[in-house]
C-alpha cells in the first residue's frame, strides 16, 4: 500500500509540475505587455520600465517560472497587476463563494441522482424507468447557463422567491448567503445529476446481474432486500468515481454560472483577469483549479485502494 | 456466397436493427432537422439576419416572425438557422481534430504498447484530462483572442485524449487476435497492421464516440459564445443569442427560449443517435443496459 501511495504521489507531483508548465507557457505567449496595460497609453517608457522591474517582468522566462512556482508552494501567488493586492488575498475572498457553490451543487446532484437512479434500476423497463431515462437524456442536453436563465425567469422575475443575482456575503447570515447560492447550485447540479443517475442505474443493473445476487435471491431474500443489502454497496464504486470527476466539472461550470448570477467567485475573477490582462491572476486561479482537480482524483484513487486491495495492482 | 453479399447482408441487418431502435430514429430525425436548417440557411432564410429593423424589435412570436424578433428587430428563426451553421461547423471540425490526432496517437501507443512512447502518450492524455476542459478553452480563447477558429482549437484539443484513449484501449485487445497475428506472420509492419486491420475494426466505436463528442462540442461552443469568447458578431451563434437575451429576459423571454431549445434538441438528437448506434453496433450492451 505504501509503495502504491508513493507511486501515485510521484505521479501526482509530476502532473502538477507539467500542468504548471503548460499554464505558464500558455500565458507567456499572450500578446501585450501587462506593464503597458497597467500604466495606460500615456505612460512614459521609463515608467513602464520601472513597473516591469517591480513586477519582475524584466527577468528571463525560466526565472519568472521558478519564482512563480516556488512562490505558490509557499502560498504566495504574486501581486495582482490591476488590484495591486496579493493574488492570495483575492483568491481567499472568492473561494468562499466558488467552493460552497460547488459543494452545494454536488450535494444536490447526489441527493437527486441516488433515489432516481435506484428507482430506475429497481423498476427496470417500467414506465417509471423509461420516464426517468428520458428526463436524464434531456438533463444532459440542457446547457446549464440556459437552465440558469430559465430559473431566474421563473423564480426570481416571475415568482420573486429569489434574487436574480449577486451575493450578500456570508456576513449577511448563512441563510441569506445560501439562498443566493440556491439557484446557481440547482443550475449546476441538473446536468450532473442526470449523468450521475444514469451511472447509478447502470452500475446497479450490472451488480444485480452478478452471481452472488442470484445466490442471495435463491436463499430467500426479497428483491428489495437484495437491492439494499447487497447490490447498492457494490454498485457505489463507479458512482463514487463519477462524483470525484464531477467536482472538476462543477468548478469549471461554476465559471459560467457565476457570470449568469453575477456571483463574485473565482470564475468572475478569471474573467476579469482576462479582460483586464491581469495574467498573474488568470494563471494562478487556473493553476489552483487544476490543483484541486488533480488532488481530488488522487484522493478518490487512494480511497479505492483502501477499500479494494485488488485495485492496488494493475494500475499505474 | 461471395464476400460482398455477406457484407451487404450484414449491413441490411444493421439497418434493420437501427430502424427498430426508437432512440436512434428520433435522434437521427432531430439531427437531420438541424443539418437541413443549417444547409438551407446558405440559400434562404425567412429574413435577412444582418438587416436591423428597430421598428419591429422584440416582437413576440407570430405568423410572420415564427419565433419573434430580437432587440435589433432581427428574426430569431432566421438567426437560429444561420446559428446552426456555426454550431455544427465548430463541433464538426473540433471532433475532426480529436479523431485526426487522437486516433493515430492511440494506435501508435497500442502498436508499441509498454514502450516509453506509449507511456508518454498516455501521460500526456492524463494531463489534458486533468484540466477542466471549459476552463482551458476559456484560457486559450482569452490568450489567442475570441473567435470561432480559436474556439474550435480549444474544443478540439480536449477531443484528442478522448479518442486516443478509446483507440488505444480497443486496439490493445485487437492486437492479441489471430487475424492480427496472421498479418504479422505475413510480414506486415505495425503501421500497416494498424491502418489495414485495427482501424476498420474500431470504426464503430469511433463513430459512436464521435456523435457524443459532437454533442459536447455544440454545448461547449454555446458556452464559449455565451461568455463572448466564441464566434464574433455579426456571425449569429446560439450561445451569443442567449447572452444577448439575458438582459432582456423579463421583457422578451422568447429571445432566451428558442436558442436554448435549439441547443437542447440538437444535443438530445446527437446523444440519442449515439446511444442508438452503440446498441446497434454492440448488441451485448443492448441486452445488459436496457
Amino acid at each position: 500500500m505504501l509503495i502504491y501511495f508513493l507511486q501515485r504521489f510521484v505521479s501526482l507531483s509530476l502532473s502538477l509540475l507539467a500542468a504548471s508548465l503548460v499554464i505558464f507557457l500558455l500565458i507567456e505567449v499572450v500578446p501585450g505587455d501587462p506593464a503597458r496595460f497597467m500604466m495606460g497609453l500615456s505612460a512614459t517608457p521609463e515608467a513602464i520600465a520601472v513597473i516591469r522591474e517591480q513586477l519582475g517582468l524584466d527577468l528571463p522566462a525560466w526565472q519568472r517560472y521558478f519564482t512563480w512556482l516556488f512562490g505558490m508552494l509557499q502560498g504566495d501567488f504574486g501581486i495582482s497587476y490591476t488590484y495591486k493586492v496579493p493574488v492570495t488575498d483575492l483568491i481567499a475572498d472568492r473561494v468562499w463563494i466558488s467552493l460552497p457553490l460547488a459543494i452545494y451543487a454536488l450535494v444536490l446532484s447526489t441527493a437527486i441522482a441516488f433515489p432516481v437512479g435506484i428507482i430506475a434500476a429497481a423498476r427496470r423497463n417500467s414506465p417509471a424507468d423509461a420516464g426517468i431515462m428520458g428526463l436524464t437524456q434531456l438533463g444532459i442536453a440542457v446547457p446549464n447557463f440556459w437552465f440558469a436563465m430559465l430559473l431566474v425567469l421563473a423564480f426570481a422575475i416571475t415568482l420573486r422567491w429569489f434574487s436574480a443575482g449577486g451575493f450578500p456575503g456570508w456576513d449577511a447570515g448563512i441563510f441569506a448567503a445560501m439562498k443566493a447560492l440556491t439557484l446557481p447550485a440547482i443550475a449546476l447540479a441538473l446536468p450532473q445529476a442526470s449523468i450521475l443517475a444514469r451511472v447509478m442505474r447502470s452500475s446497479l443493473l450490472d451488480t444485480l446481474s452478478e452471481d452472488y445476487i442470484r445466490t442471495a435471491r435463491a436463499k430467500g431474500l426479497t428483491r428489495s432486500q437484495v437491492l439494499w443489502r447487497h447490490a447498492l454497496r457494490n454498485a457505489l464504486i463507479p458512482v463514487l468515481t463519477i462524483i470525484g470527476l464531477q467536482f472538476s466539472f462543477l468548478l469549471a461550470g461554476a465559471i459560467i454560472i457565476e457570470n449568469v448570477f453575477y456571483l463574485p467567485g473565482l470564475g468572475r475573477l478569471v474573467f476579469q483577469g482576462i479582460t483586464q490582462r491581469d495574467l498573474i491572476v488568470v494563471k494562478s486561479v487556473v493553476m489552483l483549479l487544476v490543483f484541486a482537480v488533480i488532488v481530488v482524483t488522487f484522493i478518490v484513487d487512494m480511497a479505492y485502494a483502501l477499500a479494494d486491495p485488488r485495485l492496488r495492482k494493475g494500475r499505474t | 456466397m461471395s464476400d460482398i453479399s455477406v457484407a451487404a447482408e450484414r449491413d441490411d441487418n444493421l439497418w434493420a436493427a437501427a430502424l427498430q431502435s426508437r432512440s436512434f430514429v428520433i435522434g437521427v430525425l432531430l439531427t437531420i432537422v438541424f443539418v437541413i436548417a443549417a444547409l438551407v440557411s446558405f440559400f434562404w432564410t425567412p429574413f435577412d439576419v444582418e438587416e436591423l429593423a428597430i421598428s419591429s424589435k422584440l416582437l413576440a412570436p407570430s405568423s410572420t416572425n415564427w419565433f419573434g424578433t430580437d432587440h435589433f428587430g432581427r428574426d430569431i428563426f432566421s438567426m437560429l438557422m444561420v446559428g446552426a451553421r456555426t454550431s455544427i461547423a465548430v463541433a464538426f471540425v473540433a471532433v475532426g481534430i480529436g479523431i485526426g490526432l487522437g486516433v493515430p496517437l492511440g494506435l501508435t501507443a497500442a502498436s508499441w504498447r509498454g514502450s516509453l512512447l506509449d507511456e508518454m502518450i498516455m501521460r500526456g492524455n492524463d494531463l489534458v484530462f486533468a484540466f477542466p476542459a471549459l476552463l482551458i478553452a476559456i484560457m486559450i480563447t482569452a490568450v489567442f483572442g475570441p473567435g470561432a477558429v480559436n474556439a474550435i482549437i480549444a474544443i478540439g484539443i480536449f477531443n484528442i485524449p478522448v479518442f486516443a484513449r478509446l483507440a488505444r484501449g480497443a486496439a490493445l485487445s485487437l492486437w492479441t487476435r489471430e487475424f492480427v497475428l496472421a498479418a504479422r506472420v505475413a510480414g506486415k509492419g505495425a503501421v500497416r497492421i494498424s491502418v489495414e486491420h485495427i482501424l476498420p475494426n474500431i470504426l464503430n466505436l469511433l463513430i459512436v464516440q464521435g456523435t457524443i463528442q459532437f454533442s459536447l462540442g455544440i454545448l461547449a461552443e454555446a458556452a464559449l459564445s455565451y461568455v463572448g469568447l466564441g464566434a464574433q458578431p455579426p456571425t449569429p451563434s446560439w450561445g451569443r443569442m442567449l447572452s444577448e437575451a439575458q438582459t432582456m429576459i423579463s421583457l422578451a423571454p422568447h429571445m432566451a427560449l428558442f436558442p436554448g431549445l435549439a441547443i437542447v434538441f440538437t444535443v438530445l438528437g446527437l446523444n440519442l443517435m449515439g446511444d442508438g448506434l452503440r446498441d446497434v453496433f454492440d448488441p451485448k450492451t443492448r441486452r445488459s443496459r436496457t
